[in-house]
């Protein structure tokens, strides 16, 4: 893994590279959908464990249920690790992975 | 049927089951404390007998049980190695936390008055649970509801297929049984949010 920088602006037209996507938010942690959760406990539990509010937390939710994935937090690699782990306890399916574009 | 209301006087969780009820959710509980136990979340065979003993934590292959691998799911998609070591570090601490999860209701359940064999008629369990309990129920519902789901078959969209099935059907029961769980679990939520 590379090391932590900070932000650098990114000119247009120019491919992005890696430390540069890096340097911002480099990895998030992804809910996906299951035909199981009901969708006020999946409301709940990001309400409950990210500290969102409603809104955001049925925006998340209904993201999950209709486009079948959500990106419900974004950080250090140790810190989705933690959120990843958080939201198997909870029963949800959850998965984490570099950021993409 | 009742499910799970919020009593605003003494700041409590609380819900009545029948004798029946009581009886059949300790038994889910228990299946789901043995299942855990079962397919002992062991690390791999290492081949060094040093490197054996300096591995002192849990598995880092997927579990091979069905319930077992949606519970516990790879955390990595394109990535075995860090799947496996992400594995390693949190299946443990997980299977105990879903462990005593289950514990927890079967002992509520007990405490609340279930003998170990029910055998009267017209038993009714009241049980009362504070804040942090009914979240560690909420939690072990969602595994509860997981487990029968993968046995089941459940997938997106098929409620007619469940529905549709004759009342003798013995998986219509245990769809019965999931919807009756996703009942509690909904006014279980209902409750907390209530409790705020």
């Amino acid at each position: 893994m590379g090391h932590m920088s900070a932000p650098s602006p990114v000119e247009l037209d120019e491919p992005v590279t890696d430390d540069v996507t890096m340097a911002a938010t480099p990895w998030v942690t992804i809910v996906w959908n299951d035909p199981v959760n009901l969708m006020s406990y999946v409301t709940y539990v990001f309400r409950t464990y990210f500290g969102y509010d409603k809104k955001k937390a049925e925006k998340l939710m209904m993201e999950v249920h209709t486009e079948g994935r959500s990106t419900v937090s974004a950080g250090s690699r140790e810190e989705m690790e933690r959120d990843v782990q958080a939201m198997h306890g909870y029963g949800l399916w959850a998965t984490l992975e570099k950021q993409s574009s | 049927m009742s499910g799970f209301s919020y009593q605003r006087r003494g700041k409590q969780i609380a819900a009545t089951f029948t004798g029946f009820e009581a009886d059949l959710l300790r038994s889910l509980a228990a299946q789901l404390i043995e299942l855990l136990h079962d397919e002992a979340a062991m690390p791999q065979q290492a081949v060094d007998p040093l490197e054996a003993l300096l591995d002192f934590s849990g598995p880092t292959t997927e579990p091979e049980d069905p319930v077992l691998a949606r519970l516990f799911p790879t955390a990595y998609q394109h990535d075995e190695e860090a799947a496996g070591e992400f594995r390693r570090f949190t299946e443990g601490s997980l299977r105990e936390g879903k462990t005593a999860g289950a514990s927890t209701i079967v002992d509520a359940l007990e405490e609340a008055g279930l003998p170990p064999e029910l055998q009267e008629d017209g038993l009714m369990i009241d049980v009362e649970l504070s804040r942090p309990e009914a979240e560690v129920w909420l939690r072990s519902f969602t595994d509860l509801r997981l487990a029968l789901a993968t046995r089941l078959g459940i997938e997106e969209g098929d409620e007619d297929h469940w529905d549709q099935l004759d009342d003798e059907d013995p998986t219509g029961q245990v769809y019965g049984i999931y919807q009756w769980l996703g009942y509690l679990q909904e006014t279980l939520v209902e409750s907390l949010i209530k409790a705020g």
